[in-house]
């Protein structure tokens, strides 16, 4: 899977929590899930708990509080695939 | 944990208090109940001359029992370190059935979708005395403590 690949998976995920259109529309490893795209904090849970299910990994809460922008969920993705 | 004790942490107070007892509690769900008080202040305005149960009053009473009771359960050893939870009502989606009047009893009946870092999501139904179905719904909330 390629880092671009990854990218539009993790658009279709967000994309019912997302409060920001603009901001998701340009979506970047360097966009905030929080500050840009306005999720809170009770909707970042549903998006781990999708990420779990679409990459069938699972999370804890290490990893939980360390997915706050696009670049950290994909490093923690990728990090979780490659073990 | 007993129904009393949960009901004793709840952060709530007449007349803003919607829990009378809770009779099965589980790590899978919570069920309880509570009485509509006649006098309730709400049905003064709900409505002019009236009075019915508003949605927003049967909601709280599901989100009371059915989330929040539910939650001090499961974060129960937390709770007893006297550390007070903060909680917060995130997201509720129900669907209303039939009208409920001053002074019935309603029974509110939770199952446990997921708790997962700090969030418990319920699905929630709320039966009359007759035992037909009232409301029913998914409500989430968020469960924080002083560290």
């Amino acid at each position: 899977m390629t880092q671009q690949e990854l990218i539009g998976q993790l658009k279709i995920i967000v994309k019912p929590y997302i409060q920001d259109e603009e901001a998701f529309k340009i979506m970047t490893p360097e966009t905030d899930f929080i500050n840009d795209l306005k999720i809170n904090s009770a909707n970042l849970v549903d998006v781990i708990l999708d990420i779990e299910d679409e990459f069938d990994i699972e999370m804890d809460t290490q990893s939980m509080e360390k997915m706050l922008d696009v670049k950290s969920a994909m490093d923690i993705i990728n990090a979780k695939l490659n073990v | 944990m007993t129904s009393q004790q949960i009901i004793d942490l709840l952060p709530y107070q007449k007349p803003f208090l919607f829990v009378e007892e809770l009779t099965t509690i589980s790590e899978k769900g919570i069920e309880g109940n509570y009485t509509l008080e006649e006098e309730a202040y709400f049905y003064k305005g709900h409505f002019k001359n009236n009075p019915i149960t508003p949605g927003v009053i049967l909601t709280e009473i599901m989100a009371q029992i059915g989330v929040v009771c539910l939650g001090v359960f499961l974060m129960q050893e937390v709770v007893l370190l006297n550390k007070s939870p903060q909680i917060a009502l995130t997201s509720s989606t129900i669907d209303f059935f039939l009208p409920v009047l001053p002074g019935e009893k309603v029974k509110v009946v939770s199952e446990k979708i997921y708790f997962r870092f700090q969030k418990l999501k319920c699905k929630v139904q709320l039966f009359n005395k007759a035992g037909e179905l009232v409301c029913r719904g998914t409500i989430s909330g968020m469960f924080a403590h002083e560290k």
